[in-house]
This record gives C-alpha cells, sequence and structure tokens, in this order.
C-alpha cells in the first residue's frame, strides 16, 4: 500500500516560471461581474503562496491522511471482472474517503485556505449534495460558518444529505429559480458571495468557475491520480492501460487523469451523464453534444440554445445533472487527449446493480456512469489489459432514488 | 459626437444630471418594450439600457431574474432586443441606448455580427456584466470598428490601480456599482459611494453613472449630488412586474410614474456646499 503523497508532492507544485493566468486554450478564462475580480486576484495570490508552502502543504497532507482517511485502495475488482469477461478492473476506492466521496479532497483544501484567508464564513453549492456535505464537514471540524446552496429539486432527490449538512450544522438553502438544481445553486452562491465578499470565501465543489478554482480544484484533487498511479506501480510493475472516470463538472475524473495526461500509452474515457440519451436531446453531456461558450465565470463547452440561453439538463444522477463542464475537460476533449463518452441513465442503473451484486460495493449513481462505460470497454479489451475506474463516490445517498425508479417502497 | 457622448455634455451644459434608465428588452411581452422605452424618455430618461435576456444572471437579484424569465417566456433573446431598438429608432434619433447583460447570447451569434446588427439598429453602447476588461480581446475591437462604446463597470472592490486600467478603455461613460451584492439588493450609503467616485473622477474625465440601490427620487437626490449620472433599474422592473398583465399604455403610465419621480429627485437644485 503507498503513503500518501507529501510535501509539494500533495499539491502537484510545478516550477513557478510563469503563473498560470486560468487559461486552457481558448477555454477557463475570468468572467465574472467586476465586483468579484479583486477577490478571485485576492484567491488566487493566496492559493500561489499556499501551494509552494511547506506549512500548509504538511497541514494538508496530514487532514487527508487523518480526517479524510488517504490513502484509498486501489482494489482489484474481480469477481465484477470476472462477470464482465476482458480487462482487469481495478477501482481507486474514493467512496471510502470520509463523508463518502472525492469531493472531501477538496473541500479540506479549500477551507484550509480560508482560515488561512482569514475567512470564516464559507458558502459552496451542492448538486447530488456530497461537496455540500463535504463542505459542511470540514467547517464543522474547523469552526466556520457554513452556507449550502442547492436547488429545490436537489432537496428533495437528496433529503438524506440536506440532513446530515444540517446536523453538521450547515444552514441549506434551497434555491427555487431558474431549473431548481445545480446550476441554479451556483447562481445563488455567486450572489451571495458578491454580497459578502468581505468576510466570505466560495467552496466551488468542482473543477469549473472563474480562474483560480479549475486549476485549484484540480491540484487538489489529484491526490486521487497521483496515489493511482504510484499504486500501478507498486502492484503490478505497470501503468494501467486505461482510466475511466464520470464527468459533470469534472473534479474526480481531473484528480485521477491530470497525474497521468503525459504518459500517452494510458487511455482516458471521461463519461457524461446521456439521461434518456444524447439523441433524445434529454441529457446532460455538453461534450457529447452541446458547444463552446460562457457560464458561470468560464468558456467552456455548454448545453445552450442558438441564443445562447441555458438548456434544462436531464439525469438520474443529481450530481451530473448541470450544463457544463470544467474548462480543463473542454481543452482535454479539442487536443483529442480525453476521449469523452455519454452513458444513459438505464445503462447507469444497471451498472449500479452489477457492481453491487458482484462486489457488494454500492456505487453512486454519478459514479454508475463510469462504471458501465467501464464495462463496455473492458468486454471488447483482453484478460492481459488493466482499467482503473474512478468509484468516486458510495450509493448510499441514491438508494432512494433506485427504488423509486425501480417501483420500489424502502 | 457619439449621442451618449453628445447627451451627457448636454445635461452637463445645463447644470442637470442625467438620468440612465433599464428594462429587460421582452418585459413582460415583446409588445411592451418599445412604447415602454418612448415613456422612459417622454417621462426624464436622458439614457436607456435594454437588458438582453439570459437564463442565468449571476450579477443579478431576483428582480431582474424575473424579467429574463419572463422575457424569454415570451420569446425574446439578442435578435428579438436588436429587433427593438431598431424600432424604437425609427421615431428617435436621439436618445442614447445602452445594451446590457450577458456574454453567451453575444458569443453564440459571434462578435462581429453582433456589433455590425447591433449598429444597425440604433444602438449606442454595449454593457456586458460578465466581462471584464482582460477577456474581451474579440468583443471590444468588433464593437469599435461600429463605433459602439463599451461601458464599463468599477466595483467597490475595484483596486485603485485597476480603476485606472478600466478607465484607460472605457468610452461614453464610467459605471460605479454602489453596492456589494446583486442589482436589487440593500441600502445605499452616499458618503461611500462619493469618495469611490472621486478616485475614478481622478482617473477619467469621463461621466460617471452609479447605480444599484437607487430606490426612489429621494435616493436619485442624494446620488445625484456625487455623480454625474444615476442608474435605475430594479426600482422600474419591480413596478413592471406588479403589473405583468397590463396592457402597454398602462404598463407605460406605471414605468411613467416611476421615472417622473427620479427625475424630478434628480433635478432637485445642489444644495449649497461650503467652499
Amino acid at each position: 500500500m503507498s503513503k500518501v503523497m507529501q510535501g509539494s508532492e500533495a499539491l502537484g507544485s510545478e516550477p513557478a516560471e510563469a503563473v498560470f493566468d486560468g487559461h486552457f486554450g481558448p477555454y477557463g478564462g475570468r468572467f465574472v461581474p467586476e465586483l468579484l475580480m479583486a477577490p478571485l486576484e485576492e484567491l488566487a495570490e493566496a492559493y500561489e503562496a499556499m501551494r509552494n508552502d511547506p506549512a500548509f502543504q504538511a497541514e494538508f497532507y496530514a487532514d487527508l491522511q487523518q480526517y479524510v482517511g488517504r490513502p484509498t485502495p486501489l482494489y482489484y475488482a474481480e469477481h465484477w471482472t470476472r462477470r464482465i469477461g476482458g480487462a482487469r478492473l481495478f477501482l481507486k476506492r474514493e467512496d471510502l474517503d470520509h463523508t463518502g466521496a472525492h469531493k472531501i479532497n477538496n473541500t479540506m483544501g479549500q477551507a484550509l485556505l480560508a482560515v488561512r484567508m482569514g475567512k470564516r464564513r464559507i458558502v459552496a453549492e451542492t448538486g447530488a449534495g456530497q461537496h455540500g456535505v463535504a463542505t459542511a464537514a470540514v467547517c464543522a471540524r474547523l469552526g466556520l460558518e457554513c452556507v449550502v446552496y442547492m436547488g429545490a429539486e436537489d432537496v428533495r432527490r437528496q433529503s438524506v444529505n440536506v440532513y446530515r449538512m444540517r446536523l453538521m450544522g450547515a444552514r441549506v438553502v434551497p434555491v427555487e429559480s431558474g431549473t431548481r438544481t445545480l446550476k441554479d445553486a451556483l447562481n445563488e452562491a455567486f450572489r451571495d458571495w458578491a454580497a459578502n465578499v468581505d468576510d466570505t470565501f466560495y467552496i466551488i465543489g468542482t473543477v469549473a468557475g472563474p480562474h483560480p478554482y479549475p486549476a485549484m480544484v484540480r491540484d487538489f484533487q489529484s491526490v486521487i491520480g497521483r496515489e493511482t498511479r504510484e499504486q500501478c506501480l507498486e502492484q503490478h510493475g505497470r501503468l494501467p492501460d486505461a482510466l475511466v472516470a464520470c464527468v459533470g463538472g469534472g473534479s474526480n475524473a481531473i484528480g485521477l487523469f491530470h497525474p497521468f495526461l503525459d504518459d500517452h500509452d494510458v487511455s482516458i474515457y471521461g463519461v457524461e451523464a446521456g439521461g434518456d440519451g444524447v439523441e433524445t436531446g434529454r441529457h446532460a453531456a455538453p461534450l457529447s453534444a452541446g458547444r463552446p461558450g460562457v457560464l458561470h465565470g468560464n468558456r467552456t463547452y455548454l448545453m445552450e440554445n442558438e441564443d445562447g440561453q441555458i438548456m434544462p439538463t436531464h439525469s438520474l444522477s443529481a450530481g451530473l445533472d448541470y450544463p457544463g463542464v470544467g474548462p480543463e475537460h473542454a481543452w482535454l476533449k479539442d487536443s483529442g487527449r480525453v476521449s469523452y463518452v455519454a452513458v444513459n441513465d438505464d445503462e447507469a442503473l444497471a451498472a449500479f446493480h452489477s457492481l453491487t451484486q458482484t462486489e457488494g460495493i454500492i456505487p453512486a449513481l454519478e459514479t454508475a456512469h463510469g462504471i458501465a462505460y467501464a464495462e463496455q470497454l473492458a468486454a471488447r479489451l483482453g484478460p492481459d489489459q488493466t482499467i482503473v475506474v474512478n468509484c468516486s463516490g458510495r450509493g448510499d445517498k441514491d438508494i432512494n432514488t433506485v427504488a423509486e425508479v425501480e417501483g420500489m417502497q424502502v | 459626437m457619439s449621442r451618449i457622448n453628445h447627451r451627457f455634455a448636454q445635461r452637463r451644459a445645463e447644470g442637470r444630471r442625467a438620468l440612465v434608465t433599464y428594462v429587460t428588452g421582452g418585459d413582460p411581452y415583446p409588445g411592451a418594450t418599445v412604447p415602454i422605452m418612448h415613456e422612459l424618455v417622454r417621462s426624464g430618461a436622458d439614457v436607456i439600457e435594454v437588458g438582453m435576456p439570459f437564463s442565468d444572471p449571476m450579477a443579478d437579484g431576483p428582480v431582474i431574474q424575473d424579467a429574463c424569465d419572463r422575457a424569454l417566456a415570451g420569446g425574446t433573446g439578442l435578435v428579438g432586443v436588436l429587433e427593438m431598438v431598431r424600432e424604437f429608432r425609427r421615431q428617435d434619433q436621439d436618445t442614447p441606448v445602452v445594451l446590457m447583460g450577458y456574454l453567451n447570447p453575444i458569443e453564440q451569434i459571434g462578435y462581429r455580427r453582433f456589433a455590425r446588427d447591433a449598429a444597425a439598429a440604433g444602438v449606442d453602447g454595449v454593457l456586458t456584466v460578465d466581462l471584464p476588461p482582460e477577456e474581451s480581446h474579440e468583443l471590444v475591437p468588433a464593437i469599435a470598428e461600429h463605433d459602439l462604446d463599451p461601458i464599463w463597470l468599477v466595483a467597490p472592490t475595484t483596486r485603485p490601480e485597476r480603476i485606472r486600467a478600466i478607465c484607460d478603455q472605457a468610452r461614453g461613460f464610467v459605471y460605479y456599482v454602489s453596492l456589494k451584492g446583486v442589482t436589487g439588493a440593500a441600502t445605499l450609503d452616499v458618503d461611500d459611494v462619493a469618495a469611490h467616485v472621486e478616485a475614478i473622477r481622478e482617473a477619467t474625465q469621463l461621466p460617471v453613472g452609479v447605480g444599484f440601490g437607487v430606490r426612489n427620487g429621494e435616493d436619485a437626490a442624494r446620488l445625484g449630488q456625487v455623480a454625474d449620472a444615476v442608474v435605475v433599474g430594479s426600482a422600474i422592473v419591480s413596478r413592471i412586474a406588479e403589473h405583468p398583465d397590463a396592457d402597454e399604455s398602462q404598463l407605460s403610465r406605471e414605468v411613467g410614474a416611476v421615472v417622473r419621480d427620479l427625475r424630478a429627485g434628480l433635478d432637485q437644485p445642489l444644495p449649497e456646499v461650503a467652499p
């Protein structure tokens, strides 16, 4: 078992020649109201200082180890592999992170940064509630005030997570505007931040938003890929043939992918939410069927109409139900380094059961999209090949949704 | 001289403050906007800002978001707004019109086509609230080619060196956002505004407009003491929201009442200031 990455390794520091300006090719950037420009510059400066500060990194490392529970196992899912027949399937067990998903790698890092910056009030948006729960947890631990914006529709779908957040002292604000889902929660969180910039830190939960969020969140999540890389080398002496992760905003995916981007023998697949099917228009797959535009502070692929209005999204999984995607994914799509595919609701649901039955691991519905694509991919590859799937979250939060879809009473 | 410069020069020569009024294009229904624009002018508005509806107006509060939703539900997008300006211009060649909104609808039409069509419709300036100068290297040259003014915002958080950089690029007028928060929120602190406006004046000769938080003639009078122009949006849009089913003439009467109050407040003689 590998150790947790230490020191500058933990944050993926690169030589600090040119300060990154937040653009991934034509994507990313900083498209925000003037009011937020100074706070974002302040944040970028603070983050740049912290990522090169050994004391900050040591604190982050200790928290990942002792509070989050890192390193997470790279688990050979032998029974699942046998069921599928084909490549050997490994799970990076981010579902074992404290609070049940990879989200806390990032909230831990950002909350420590908030404390260093003297901000005692935290706002966050959440879709499935996993980021909200991970934010509420670190705020409870660090004694920070926590306000979580959540679409009213998601509050209904994810009532258990709402209760978890409230138990940990967070105020959960249902958002009734727009489509009442994740994108509207982001709008409200930005509005709150704009009104309270002096004392408030906005913890964005994914690799989207204005610079420095996409790069900062990626750096905090890249511990996933660095551990995976080291575990692969330790356990079977070579890198995997393929990586698979689900992509909503794309933080678990970029966290796994980023340390492998220069390993050109490793194929990389990002799996979007196909909803009822990309061809039906009822989906949440901007990389598969959208086009570039500007939303929530960055330029990226979006689901939008010809007039530039953002379209409603559809996915069984609340965490993927978002019309945009992190700008680095947009760039990785255009560059061809990562292949983006879509998996429909029913395929994800079947994979949810498949993994649960063969391995006794209940994946989140978001994660199940990656699981489903990994099954398709494994079947095309031989037993001498290996696939690592990011098991990004546990599915306990989704059992009511699954039961409802299948007409069961829980 | 552009319509915007001409109008501000006129008001300055008269010793009066300019009144800038905002309505969302297509709110509450497409046919209402042009009559409302004419009424704004009749009631004393000097510059009209027409909002380009957007589904996710993250810098705006619930009042403008609801207006966007009503406009979009009625089928008004950017192309529809340009058509409204074109129709307004048939009867009014003097009042400056500024388009205000978010970048994405403009990006989807394409910057060059947007600039050409906006100029042809009779637009004078463009204010994109989610586009800082740093990201404007496509939009600004495109609109400059058609003599459209980029209107820039300065916020309470804007640092002094940044104020200078923004003012260097500004045309028409500089718009100081007088509150932290979103449109339609909270109350205003005139002394604080005065200090920021002073900082902007050190960086530019352009007129300075102040907006966010102006609800009535009294607010307008107070802000008019420190700025060249007062910008009012949510107060007008709120009145429209109270009458979503009213016909054009009733909506015009309602809007006219709000604007006449603002105009009267703004035209009050300025109090004597000790030398």
